[in-house]
C-alpha cells in the first residue's frame, strides 16, 4: 500500500506519528512579528521592551524582604525605588508575559521539552557551570549598560538611540572575540 | 486616540499592566518561534552556521523603526513622548563587550532565557540564577564604579541628532546596512552552516 507514497508524504507521515516540532519560522517572519510588537508597545506605553529591568526589580525586591534597611540606605538601589512595591512596575508584567507566551509557543509548536542544551562534548553539569557563569557577566553587564538586548539593541535600536546601536556592536564584538573559548560546549 | 495612549490618559497603571501582560506575551511567542529558546540556535550566530539571530534583530529593528517614524510622521504617534535609553557611551561599551562574553558562554540573554525556561531548558534556570547572582553582585560593588556608571552621558541622543540629519534619511541608510548584513549573513551560512538539527527549514530567504 506504501507503494504510491513519495517520499515526501512519508516524511509528513513519520512526523506526525513521532510528533516531531514543527520548525522554526523563516527568520524575517518572526522578526517582523518582534517589530510590529514592539511597534504596539511603543504606541501604547510610550517605551519599549525589556528584560533586564525586570530581572533587577526581582533582586531588588527579595534584598528588600531580607534587609530592608540595608537596601533603603544602598546608593544604586535608593535611585531605584521611589516609594512603589519595586515589583509594581511594567517591565515585571512584560516579563511575565513573555514567559507565558514562550510556553504557549513551545508548547503548541511540539518544543516543550524539559532538558539542558549543550553539544556532546560536555556534561549537562558542565553546561550549568557555564551556562551561570555567562549570567553572571551577562548579569553584571546588564547593569553597566542599563539594558540588555531587548531594552537596549531592539528598543534604543529601533529609535536610533546612539548608546543602543553602540551597544549591540559592542555585543556581537564580544561575543564573536569570546566564542572559540567556549566552542566545544556547543559540539 | 494618538499614541502614546497610557502617556495620553488613555489608561491608568492596573489596564497598563494587563496591556504589558499581553505585550510581553506577543514577545515571548515571537521570540520562541524564532527559535530563540534554543542555546544552540542563539549561539549559531557566533559560529556562523545559522544567523537568524541576525536577521531576526535587524527585521525587527527595521519594522519597528519604520513604523515608528510612519506612525509619528502622520501625527498617530507623539515621538517626542517616547522613552528613548539615554546614552553613556563608555559604560555602554563595555557592558556590551560582557555582554557579548557572557551570551555565547551561557547560551542566552535575559528575555531568550525566560523563554527558554518557558520551553523547558535547565540550562536557562542556571542562566537566569547567574543574571541575577551577577546583579546582586554588581550592586555590592557599585561604589567602586560609581563615577565610570555616571560617565559619558549624552542624554537621549539619537543618531539623527547626532549627525544633524533627518530621521528619514538615517533610516534609509539603516535599511541599506541591513539588507546588506542580510545578504552578508546568508553567504556566511553557506560557507559555514552545518545540516545538523532544525536549522535547515529555519534559514529563510530574501
Amino acid at each position: 500500500m506504501s507503494i504510491s507514497l513519495t517520499h515526501k508524504e512519508v516524511a509528513e507521515r513519520a512526523r506526525d506519528e513521532t510528533s516531531t516540532p514543527r520548525p522554526y519560522w523563516n527568520p524575517y517572519v518572526a522578526g517582523i512579528g518582534l517589530g510590529l510588537t514592539l511597534v504596539l508597545t511603543y504606541y501604547l506605553m510610550g517605551e519599549g521592551l525589556g528584560a533586564s529591568g525586570a530581572f533587577t526589580r526581582f533582586v531588588a525586591a527579595a534584598e528588600q524582604t531580607v534587609a530592608p534597611r540595608y537596601v533603603a540606605k544602598d546608593p544604586y538601589w535608593s535611585g531605584y525605588l521611589s516609594g512603589e512595591p519595586v515589583l509594581k512596575a511594567w517591565l515585571v508584567f512584560e516579563v511575565l508575559g513573555a514567559l507565558v507566551g514562550g510556553v504557549i509557543a513551545a508548547l503548541t509548536a511540539g518544543r516543550f521539552k524539559v532538558m539542558s542544551e549543550h553539544g556532546t562534548k560536555v556534561s549537562a553539569r558542565q553546561r550549568a557551570v557555564l551556562a551561570f557563569a555567562g549570567g553572571l557577566l551577562v548579569g553584571v553587564a546588564t547593569r553597566f549598560a542599563r539594558g540588555c538586548t531587548s531594552g537596549q539593541a531592539l528598543t534604543g535600536g529601533s529609535v536610533l538611540a546612539v548608546g543602543s546601536w553602540a551597544f549591540m556592536f559592542a555585543v556581537f564584538a564580544g561575543g564573536y572575540a569570546a566564542a572559540w573559548f567556549v566552542r566545544r560546549q556547543w559540539q | 486616540m494618538n499614541g502614546p495612549i497610557s502617556v495620553n490618559g488613555g489608561f491608568n497603571q492596573e489596564v497598563g499592566f494587563v496591556v504589558a501582560f499581553i505585550v510581553g506575551g506577543l514577545f515571548g511567542f515571537f521570540l520562541e518561534r524564532a527559535g530563540f529558546g534554543s542555546a544552540k540556535k542563539l549561539t549559531a550566530v557566533f559560529y556562523g552556521k545559522d544567523m537568524a539571530v541576525l536577521k531576526v534583530m535587524f527585521t525587527a529593528i527595521v519594522v519597528a523603526m519604520i513604523g515608528l517614524q510612519y506612525l509619528g510622521v502622520f501625527g498617530r504617534l507623539d515621538m517626542s513622548l517616547l522613552t528613548i535609553p539615554p546614552t553613556f557611551l563608555g559604560p555602554q561599551i563595555v557592558g556590551g563587550l560582557l555582554f557579548g562574553v557572557g551570551f555565547v558562554m551561557g547560551g542566552y540573554c535575559p528575555g531568550t532565557a525566560v523563554v527558554a525556561a518557558g520551553s523547558g531548558r535547565k540550562d536557562a534556570l542556571w542562566f537566569i540564577g547567574g543574571v541575577l547572582a551577577g546583579i546582586a553582585l554588581w550592586v555590592v560593588g557599585y561604589p567602586s564604579y560609581a563615577g565610570f556608571y555616571k560617565s559619558g552621558s549624552m542624554g537621549e541622543l539619537t543618531i539623527p541628532e547626532w549627525l544633524g540629519k533627518s530621521p528619514g534619511v538615517v533610516a534609509f541608510f539603516v535599511i541599506l546596512m541591513a539588507l546588506g548584513a542580510f545578504w552578508v549573513a546568508t553567504k556566511v551560512e553557506q560557507k559555514f552552516g552545518s545540516n545538523d538539527e532544525g536549522s535547515i527549514e529555519s534559514k529563510g530567504s530574501l
